[in-house]
């Protein structure tokens, strides 16, 4: 009752700007002592039964393309940057942790457990426990929500959640005749055995085996999937460039005013330190119009310059119940509220999932698109977000594809990705879904809002999307 | 299109081909929304379609040649699924003479040189069947955009119908592809998938299919070739764009190779060879085709193109092409369901039987997203039957035409048991058993205790009449009998068998299933053999006298293959199998009497008895080994044959006597069943016949065999023969009827 009472006390209002809101939903306390304390503000979303998790902080290493400054790393390195920059920043109390979950994409075989390793060298308590969770661009978002699962289960109260990517060293294996003949070659008993089997080796059986940035299912690059999405929706390649420019413009614009406070310095062995993200680079129409399609020759549309870069990058974030966060005297930034994945035809709606999840996850919180003051989406491909984006704003789409009687919507792009995205920021797969919570949560502080939408798209055509309701200052 | 060539090998055919013309102006993009940007040409029945699409095709491209602001064309069809998918068959049809059908081809020729020659860029945006006359279009454009699906295919089908392609196809082909793919292409016919086109040359670039977006897929899918392809002819137009294609240092290789009269000499020897092996000699257009791409080779293009119509307009009137113009409707008029549409869909289907039928079905019901319940009694044959149904999806991921993840989710809706579970849900059971009345029954009696009320019941039997295994049915108006073929993969043929008491809507679901699982569907009455069975008995009948008196295996299956019968007659007893063809001999001995006589059922007996079952034991009429391709005759045989040994009479015994007596007997059956009213149409006994059991295809099948060849002269042959051997030989009433007015026809 003590919790259900001080989160009724935190839900004055704050900002003039919310009395518009109207009191919609029940409340988490007694709607007699809801009205009678906060009549004038937006609602928050705190459901009876349930625990209020929130953010406490969340951090990641500059993002950096791949093969730069990261490049000689290994994955638990940059998770564990990102670790102790969390620590630094939050003066966390190590042995509180109670659990820890990361997310990666591709998985460096020594460390497939990558969230005990870089855990174990970051310095946390060799007592918490710590497990890797994988689902293509949503993965940290998975570890995220696997964190708030175990506090509103009441297993935990405190979890560490977060992601990390290395794509300047990707696992290249033998190929499998000469990986089915090293491993026979094991069992191999006598030197006539060895011999027999080293001269069934041929020159074909050293051609390596490179991961692909393709769907397993329809064996298509995602890119090419993506120019297909831009060209069913329309998007035309002047579209994506402009996105694109606008996404580094505005990248930039951040950087510069230090709005990118979720960064934290790495000192790299052996190198400098790393303080800022290296990818944001505003070009010009014309310098972006030179460049040739880089999936569909020689007439597609997206080009190296509007897609996502490979991206080296770590991110890592605090999460609490309310409660506990309060009891160790932290000021909250966030609540997590209610969030969704969704999962739709790998093939044709590949990078669909911000547009299945959004009218999803507004339902589940009793929100519009209106009531939203902060977007936060993913950007794979600017041909992505403009499919997206007209995706969600079709009749025909939401009745014919989504079984819902009307769209929902596009959100307005004075609210959307304003301190850059994914174009420009980079992606480091598996670490992308905290930065997207936590800059949310900044921007609703610095910019006066409550409720953020923060949605992504992932390999394997599924889809997230949470709501991020600012903590009451 | 005037003059094109062939129809496709779907059955589209009702509908017209419409095509649209789409201008592209070099002018910004709102200026070409001011004028008309595409014209439509109208739709009209496509027996005129010749001469008024011809018109109205030459005015359009007459005004694109004339307006300046216009600096490129393209040219798209707005139907989805078709670009142009060939020519009308009415339209060459309706020609009397082989003059007519060479004015055609020249009018056709005409045009698309003047599509070739024009000095605006021409592009052809190509999606969905591209074949015959609609190639010929496409490869007279400067540019071919096709989409990248699995409707879009291209192929000169000309040969299967026993033409050629006749609108400048054989010259222009050769100098696209090279030679050698240009004659695998016109020699076989066989369509070309667009990505395969695109390696060979045969299209410049590809469109990937679109998803959903503002629009249905489909629809965006073909405004987005239309606008992909006004982008080639902008760049053409602009010369940003070459239309001159980077040829691989193989292909450069071949050309070079191919320019030397001597290699090509070479080239034509071989491929002639090749021909007159396969085809026996008893198809003219194959033969044609490489002599009319000879002459524009080595004679230019004046004398090419001349000899193409004029070569075009004598096959066109052959009896052959006739023949195959015929199977062709056939085919078509197979594949559509006489019965309506059923009540309910089949969504859920069980087969009986993991056996090389019972797998096949299955196999052919899964990949089409039909729920597929396959029972045996027994884990091992339930093992070997997944995995023929693993196997053959593999054997097209291998092939490329199914990617593992589509062979993997088809599976999944794929269930091996050895129990009833799940029947409750089934719309219709397939039972592939093995062939005993016994065993029919009892599996019919545990069927029905566990389906539901409107499951259908469908027996894959080749010789045991429905009606008897429907005596042990509660409900006997669910059940039907479905006589499929091995290997059920790649037979196309299914012949459905109702009894009196089948209802409608049972014969209708049965065609449903069977034209989904891609088959061409016969419908026939119930009887001892069926209609396939039953005429297949007589003439395998013949063949066992014809071997008892002295004419070793290899020789009667010379003899037949040489009247194009593609197998042997002696190897296709070792195919069907000796203990299934001894069954089902004695079967229809005891319901036919003495007609099925002729050879001696004691010999198949005692082939049985030493083990020789054919190809499946590996020893028959001939021995088969694993990996041997020159199979010998069995000598066990020869003790066997010696014992059953009758003496020959001379006056009936040369090669075509005998090709005679097999082809009699079979025309007189399939006679007798539509006399019986078995058959319900010559054209179903026509299908059946060659689709099933291998009646040769430039004969066209029994019926049409029995026009061309004349009713008179069979009856004749047939009375010659009944004067040696008696009432085998008796002429049917209907042919007697055929024979005594010569005007009566099978076929109109």
């Amino acid at each position: 009752m003590s919790s259900m009472l001080s989160s009724a006390l935190r839900n004055l209002p704050v900002s003039s700007a919310w009395a518009a809101g109207a009191l919609a939903r029940s409340l988490s306390c007694s709607s007699q002592f809801q009205a009678a304390v906060q009549p004038k503000t937006k609602k928050t979303l705190g459901k009876t039964g349930v625990k209020n998790v929130v953010v406490v902080e969340g951090v990641r290493i500059p993002f950096l393309q791949s093969g730069t400054t990261y490049a000689d790393l290994m994955p638990h390195d940059l998770a564990r940057a990102a670790l102790q920059g969390l620590l630094t920043r939050t003066s966390v109390p190590r042995d509180v942790v109670d659990y820890i979950v990361y997310g990666t994409v591709i998985q460096e075989v020594k460390t497939s457990n990558v969230a005990r390793e870089a855990a174990l060298g970051a310095g946390f308590s060799d007592k918490t426990p710590a497990h890797t969770v994988t689902m293509a661009c949503i993965s940290s978002n998975q570890a995220m929500t696997t964190g708030v699962g175990m506090i509103a289960a009441g297993q935990c109260d405190v979890v560490v959640a977060g992601g990390v990517e290395l794509m300047s060293d990707v696992p290249i294996r033998h190929s499998r005749k000469m990986r089915k003949t090293m491993l026979t070659l094991n069992r191999a008993k006598t030197l006539g055995q060895k011999l027999s089997l080293i001269s069934k080796i041929r020159p074909d059986y050293f051609a390596p085996e490179l991961p692909a940035v393709a769907e397993f299912s329809t064996s298509e690059t995602m890119g090419h999937s993506a120019d297909r999405l831009a060209a069913a929706f329309g998007v035309s390649r002047q579209e994506q460039d402009e996105y694109a420019l606008r996404s580094h413009t505005l990248a930039k614009k951040a950087q510069d005013e230090g709005l990118l406070q979720d960064v934290v310095p790495f000192k790299v062995p052996g190198k400098d330190t790393v303080t800022k993200d290296n990818g944001i680079r505003p070009s010009s129409m014309e310098q972006m119009g030179k460049l040739k399609p880089a999936f569909v020759k020689p007439y597609g549309t997206v080009t190296a310059a509007n897609s996502s870069f490979l991206t080296d990058g770590a991110s890592a974030i605090l999460i609490m119940s309310e409660e506990k966060a309060l009891a160790m005297g932290y000021k909250p930034k966030a609540y997590l509220r209610d969030f969704v994945y969704v999962s739709q035809d790998p093939k044709d709606q590949l990078l669909l999932g911000p547009t299945y999840a959004t009218p999803k996850v507004l339902e589940r919180a009793g929100l519009s698109l209106s009531d939203i003051d902060v977007f936060e989406f993913h950007e794979a491909f600017a041909g992505q977000i403009l499919a997206n984006l007209k995706a969600m704003d079709s009749d025909w789409f939401a009745q014919n594809y989504m079984g819902r009687k009307s769209k929902v919507g596009a959100p307005s792009l004075d609210k959307f990705n304003t301190w850059g995205g994914s174009l420009s920021l980079g992606h480091p797969f598996g670490a992308t879904g905290c930065r997207l919570v936590i800059t949310a949560a900044h921007r609703l502080k610095k910019e006066g809002g409550q409720y953020g939408l923060v949605a992504a798209c992932a390999a394997g055509g599924q889809g997230h999307a949470m709501i991020v309701e600012l903590y009451p200052q | 299109m005037p003059a094109v060539t062939s129809p496709p090998p779907v059955p589209s055919r009702a509908e017209p081909t419409s095509a649209v013309i789409s201008k592209e102006m070099l002018l910004s993009c709102d200026s070409i929304h001011q004028i008309p940007r595409s014209i439509q040409l109208p739709v009209v029945q496509v027996n005129t379609l010749s001469k008024q699409l011809s018109a109205e095709f030459t005015d359009v491209m007459n005004e694109i040649w004339a307006n300046e602001a216009v600096r490129s064309a393209v040219l798209i069809s707005s139907k989805p699924g078709s670009f142009i998918a060939g020519a009308d068959l009415n339209m060459l049809e309706a020609c009397k003479t082989a003059q007519e059908v060479t004015q055609l081809s020249q009018d056709g020729q005409k045009m698309l040189e003047k599509i070739e020659n024009s000095p605006k860029p021409v592009v052809a945006a190509i999606s969905g069947s591209c074949l015959g006359g609609g190639l010929e279009v496409a490869i007279a454009c400067h540019y071919r955009v096709a989409t990248k699906d699995r409707k879009t295919v291209l192929g000169t089908p000309e040969v299967l119908l026993g033409l050629l392609p006749g609108a400048g196809g054989t010259q222009r082909l050769p100098k696209m592809v090279g030679l050698p793919a240009a004659f695998d292409m016109m020699l076989t016919g066989r369509n070309i998938r667009a990505d395969r086109a695109k390696k060979m040359g045969l299209v410049d670039q590809l469109v990937e299919p679109l998803g959903p977006g503002l629009k249905t897929p489909e629809a965006r899918t073909i405004e987005y070739l239309e606008e992909v392809a006004i982008g080639f002819a902008r760049g053409l137009a602009n010369k940003t764009v070459s239309a001159k294609r980077s040829r691989g240092l193989m292909q450069r290789l071949t050309d070079y190779a191919m320019a030397l009269p001597f290699v090509r000499q070479q080239v034509y020897k071989t491929v002639e060879s090749k021909v007159q092996k396969q085809t026996k000699g008893l198809y003219p257009a194959p033969l044609k085709i490489i002599e009319v791409v000879k002459t524009g080779l080595d004679q230019g293009n004046d004398a090419g193109y001349l000899t193409e119509a004029q070569s075009f307009g004598q096959l066109a009137v052959t009896k052959e092409s006739k023949a195959l113009m015929g199977l062709y409707r056939g085919q078509v008029h197979c594949k559509k369901n006489k019965f309506g549409t059923p009540q309910k869909e089949v969504k859920t289907l069980a087969v009986l039987g993991a056996g090389l039928m019972g797998a096949g079905i299955a196999q052919v019901s899964v990949d089409k997203g039909i729920k597929t319940l396959l029972k045996d009694t027994a884990q091992k044959g339930l093992d070997r039957g997944q995995q023929q149904v693993y196997k053959g999806l593999n054997s097209k991921v291998k092939k490329k035409s199914m990617t593992s993840f589509e062979r993997d989710s088809i599976l999944s809706n794929l269930m091996g048991q050895l129990d009833y579970k799940g029947f409750e849900k089934a719309d219709m059971v397939i039972e592939a058993v093995f062939e005993d009345i016994n065993v029919k029954h009892k599996v019919l009696k545990e069927v029905e205790a566990v389906i539901p009320a409107h499951c259908i019941f469908a027996s894959n039997t080749s010789a045991l009449p429905i009606s008897q295994i429907a005596a042990a049915s509660k409900r006997p108006e669910k059940v039907i009998g479905m006589h499929y073929f091995s290997p059920v993969d790649k037979m196309q043929l299914l012949e459905i068998i109702t009894t009196d008491k089948t209802s409608q809507d049972t014969a209708a679901s049965a065609v449903a299933v069977g034209l989904k699982q891609g088959k061409v569907v016969i419908v026939v009455k119930d009887g001892p053999g069926f209609y396939t069975t039953r005429c297949l008995g007589p003439m395998l009948s013949e063949v066992v006298r014809v071997l008892q008196e002295g004419i070793d295996p290899k020789k009667v299956d010379a003899i037949s293959t040489a009247f194009g019968f593609p197998v042997g007659a002696a190897t296709l007893i070792d195919e069907v199998g000796v203990d299934v063809a001894t069954h089902v001999a004695e079967d229809l001995g005891k319901a036919f009497g003495e007609r099925f006589g002729g050879g001696s059922i004691d010999l198949f007996k005692l082939m049985v008895q030493k083990g020789f079952l054919g190809r499946k034991a590996g020893k028959g009429f001939y021995v088969y080994q694993e990996g041997v391709k020159n199979r010998s005759v069995n000598s066990g045989m020869d003790e066997i044959l010696e014992k059953f040994r009758v003496p020959a009479n001379p006056d009936v015994c040369s090669d075509e006597d005998i090709q005679m007596r097999l082809v009699t007997r079979f025309v007189n059956e399939a006679a007798m069943c539509l006399q019986e009213g078995i058959l319900s149409s010559p054209v179903e006994g026509d299908i059946g016949a060659v689709f099933g059991l291998g009646f040769p295809p430039c004969l066209g099948g029994p019926f049409r065999f029995a026009d061309s060849y004349g009713a008179r002269q069979l009856v004749d042959k047939l009375r010659k023969y009944e004067a040696v051997y008696g009432s085998q030989f008796t002429p049917c009433q209907l042919l007697l009827d055929h024979a005594s007015s010569p005007s009566k026809k099978f076929h109109q």
